[in-house]
């Protein structure tokens, strides 16, 4: 399935097909064009890659918009490419609508260097066990949320347990072969 | 004996002496606490001012593993996620692979799928039932829930062979077709199971014990549930009709009748009562399912994705090369990521798949329900008593294997 | 205890030999559990008292939760980094005699999970009596541990018991190091001295059966 990457320039009205979610990002793209860098429609699902620093603000209009209604955020789940991409890692905030039944996707790609994003804690308060197993497995820092620790590692661990370059039986003397 | 603990500064330490408050840990060993869970209670006599759950004791790192194996290899790893509901996490795995590659599930399949989904959703719930009772006191009816466990058990281990970790799902069907006797044994199950309900509910549903432990206990409102993320029979209990059975259908849940359970209190009561009428929703879906039964294939026709039947492979030379790919390489999924949510037993079970191509996933994650109905527990303890915390944690239905993977 | 290490000072072989007999008939007879269920196999462990696969009827009556009115430790589950230390210090809360079962493969070895987070085996961190194998194994399977267990048990002797030296069984893991809230590099500094997972309890000192 190819991912085609559609820009307001190119497609300025989108068509709205059968079923896919394309009302959801008419919506963004009509009032804050800017914070979609990219939008990705595959496997009847849509992702928006939204700028690290729009992050919030697009997650608390998509919240109170009465057109999408994502008052519910299934998840945030953090993925790294690979110690050789850049941008290294990613976090995937899952939305879904409690009225509506409408689920979104919005991205954010980090940098390995600044893998900072502000907290959408504010947004839903799920979000904070969410970005505390985030941090804790790949060592994105979330900023401003309000008790940012270990949550599933011992706290004295070293290291970031789901990254690539993690080995997966970890280090002596944790490897006991 | 000295202390090496340094608290940090956003824990107020308020253990004066001769004061009112003391902070004591309850867990990670503790009978009540259904696993290894451990929570920090700041307690003012027998009441809880605060409470912080501290996890992560039965972290198993299985989102890592699944990176180190191949689709078809990770479908054993799910089933220790979830562990009173093994059927499901494999379901939630299998279709999210089944959607990455787009393929078409036959029709008994389906059926299947869903009569076993919601017996061991039964299942779960008697798991669920006898532990709550156990914990608040009634120990009763833990031996009451586990005889009717150990009938959908013999069930399940008739279909897969594990009684605990079936494995039952490929991706591209089921394992293997139903053995002889199967709907005999399963319609008989269900034909006692009513009975059964009803006996629950006459040892427990009119004692007032069980009622002034239970009700106006644990309380969340319907908003405070939607923004902590609950999901399942705890958002249920708290008034919301949302039900990804009904909200996102899959696996053909849209053709069958059934009613969805919601009480307005948003106590512990309430979710009892949820998912008491759950088990007899189940059990509609299942009788619904099993008179569906028509004869069919089991997988889907997709040749480099599903193993071939054992006859065809030892026979034809295609089905031989194939099933050594299978099993030796493993199959090539596109690229691309989804998102695919099922309604488990305990709520929103998540599966967050990226495929970058090759046979193995590059990220495989499970948004957990008890993960994420365990980090409402301080909003729903604080201002309890101790013993309050362990009813509410039991009608959470929380499993550490999914909190902590 | 006291009575036992005079008695097996001072009185010749044969009456010690009976008094074996009785001893070790009273303690397999009432072999309680300390619930350590921590995972899947915990769920077969419950299975196991349920009343299909009655554990009480072979003296496994009530599963103590606290470990100091518990004989036996039944390991059902995998043990993570973050759990071992705890493990540890159960198992030493538990008073002499103590035997410990490991039930199902991720207790017995790791299991299917090679990796940085479960323990390749109890065994590195306590001294174990009988393996289980399976995943999860059967609760029959989980009976006829208690039964062999109870096969070892009438195997000892009284001579061979003797008290835990009180330093020993307390130094095994520093108190108050349960992880509360901290992750400072400098702490890591102080908590650097080696904890010792395999501290050898005079329970493999004793003359083996």
């Amino acid at each position: 399935m190819a991912s085609e990457p559609e820009n307001k320039e190119t497609n300025p009205l989108p068509t709205p097909e059968a079923g896919a979610p394309s009302p959801l990002v008419a919506a963004l793209q009509r009032e804050h064009p800017e914070w979609i860098a990219e939008v990705i429609e595959a496997f009847s699902e849509t992702t928006i890659v939204v700028p690290r620093e729009h992050i919030v603000a697009a997650c608390s209009f998509l919240k109170t918009s009465p057109e999408t209604r994502f008052d519910f955020l299934s998840d945030i789940c953090g993925a790294d490419r690979g110690p050789e991409e850049d941008p290294r890692f990613e976090v995937n905030y899952h939305l879904f609508s409690t009225t509506k039944h409408h689920r979104l996707r919005l991205k954010v790609v980090l940098s390995e260097e600044d893998a900072h994003v502000p907290t959408v804690t504010g947004v839903w308060r799920t979000a904070n066990w969410h970005e505390r197993e985030t941090f804790d497995l790949f060592g994105v820092i979330f900023d401003g949320h309000p008790d940012l620790r270990r949550i599933l590692l011992p706290d004295d661990w070293q290291g970031h347990a789901l990254r690539k370059d993690f080995p997966l039986r970890g280090y002596e003397p944790y490897s006991l072969k | 004996m000295s202390s090496v603990v340094n608290i940090p500064p956003q824990f107020e330490v308020v253990d004066r002496p001769l004061d009112t408050q003391m902070t004591i840990s309850m867990g990670p060993q503790h009978p009540s606490t259904h696993g290894v869970l451990r929570l920090e209670l700041v307690l003012d006599g027998e009441m809880v001012v605060k409470t912080t759950p501290d996890i992560g004791y039965l972290h198993t790192g299985m989102e890592k593993l699944f990176e180190y194996k191949k689709y078809q290899q990770g479908i054993v790893i799910t089933d220790r996620m979830d562990y009173l509901n093994p059927l499901g996490n494999n379901l939630a795995y299998c279709m999210a692979a089944e959607k990455l590659l787009g393929l078409e599930i036959p029709e008994r399949a389906q059926v299947i799928r869903v009569l076993m989904c919601e017996l061991q959703r039964i299942a779960s719930h008697l798991v669920w039932l006898g532990t709550h009772a156990l914990d608040i006191g009634a120990m009763t009816v833990f031996f009451y829930c586990f005889r009717e466990r150990e009938k959908i058990l013999n069930l399940i281990e008739a279909a897969s062979g594990g009684r605990l970790t079936p494995s039952y799902f490929r991706i591209g069907g089921l394992m293997m077709d139903l053995p002889a006797g199967f709907e005999r044994r399963c319609k008989q199950f269900l034909d006692a199971f009513p009975g059964a309900v009803d006996e629950f509910h006459t040892l427990l549903t009119g004692n007032r014990i069980f009622q002034n432990r239970t009700q106006g206990v644990g309380r969340i409102s319907a908003e405070d549930a939607i923004d902590w993320g609950l999901s399942g029979p705890c958002l249920r209990g708290s008034g919301v009709n949302l039900d990804i059975r009904r909200a996102n259908p899959y696996c053909g849940y849209e053709n069958y009748d059934f009613e969805v359970p919601t009480e307005p209190d948003g106590d512990v009561w309430a979710r009892y009562m949820v998912r008491m009428r759950e088990m007899k929703e189940s059990h509609k879906i299942s009788a619904q399912a099993l008179s569906r039964l028509r004869p069919g294939p089991v997988k889907a026709d997709a040749p480099k994705v599903v193993l071939p039947d054992r006859e065809a492979m030892k026979s034809h030379m295609d089905a031989l090369i194939h099933h050594f790919l299978i099993v030796a390489e493993g199959f090539d999924v596109p690229a691309g990521e989804v998102y695919f949510p099922i309604e488990a037993s305990k709520g929103e079970l998540g599966v967050y798949m990226k495929s970058d191509g090759g046979p193995k996933p590059s990220r495989v994650h499970f948004r957990g329900p008890s993960f994420v109905n365990l980090s409402a527990l301080p909003v729903m303890a604080e201002g309890e008593m101790v013993a309050d915390v362990v009813a509410i944690i039991g009608s959470l239905d929380i499993v550490l294997g999914e909190i902590d993977r | 205890m006291g009575l036992e290490n005079i008695i097996a000072e001072a009185l010749p072989e044969v009456l010690t030999t009976q008094l074996d007999s009785l001893i070790n008939w009273a303690r397999k007879s009432s072999l309680w559990p300390a619930t350590f269920g921590l995972a899947c196999c915990a769920i077969e462990m419950m299975n196991s008292t349920s009343s299909r696969n009655d554990l009480a009827r072979f003296g496994s009556e009530v599963f103590r939760a606290s470990p100091r009115q518990a004989d036996v430790m039944i390991v059902s589950g995998r043990v993570s980094r973050k759990m071992a230390p705890v493990l540890r210090r159960i198992y030493d809360q538990m008073p002499e005699p103590k035997w410990v079962i490991s039930m199902g493969a991720c207790a017995t070895s790791g299991g299917v999970f090679d990796n940085y987070a479960i323990v390749q085996g109890v065994d590195k961190i306590v001294p174990v009596d009988v393996y289980i194998p399976g995943c999860p194994p059967r609760p029959e399977m989980l009976i006829h541990a208690v039964m062999m267990l109870q096969e070892k048990v009438m195997k000892e002797s009284v001579r061979d018991r003797k008290d835990v030296p009180e330093e020993e069984a307390r130094e095994a893991v520093p108190p108050g190091t349960l992880p509360v809230t901290d992750g400072s590099a400098a702490l890591k500094e102080a908590l650097a001295e080696p904890r010792p997972y395999t501290i050898a309890s005079r329970h493999e000192r004793r003359r083996s059966s």
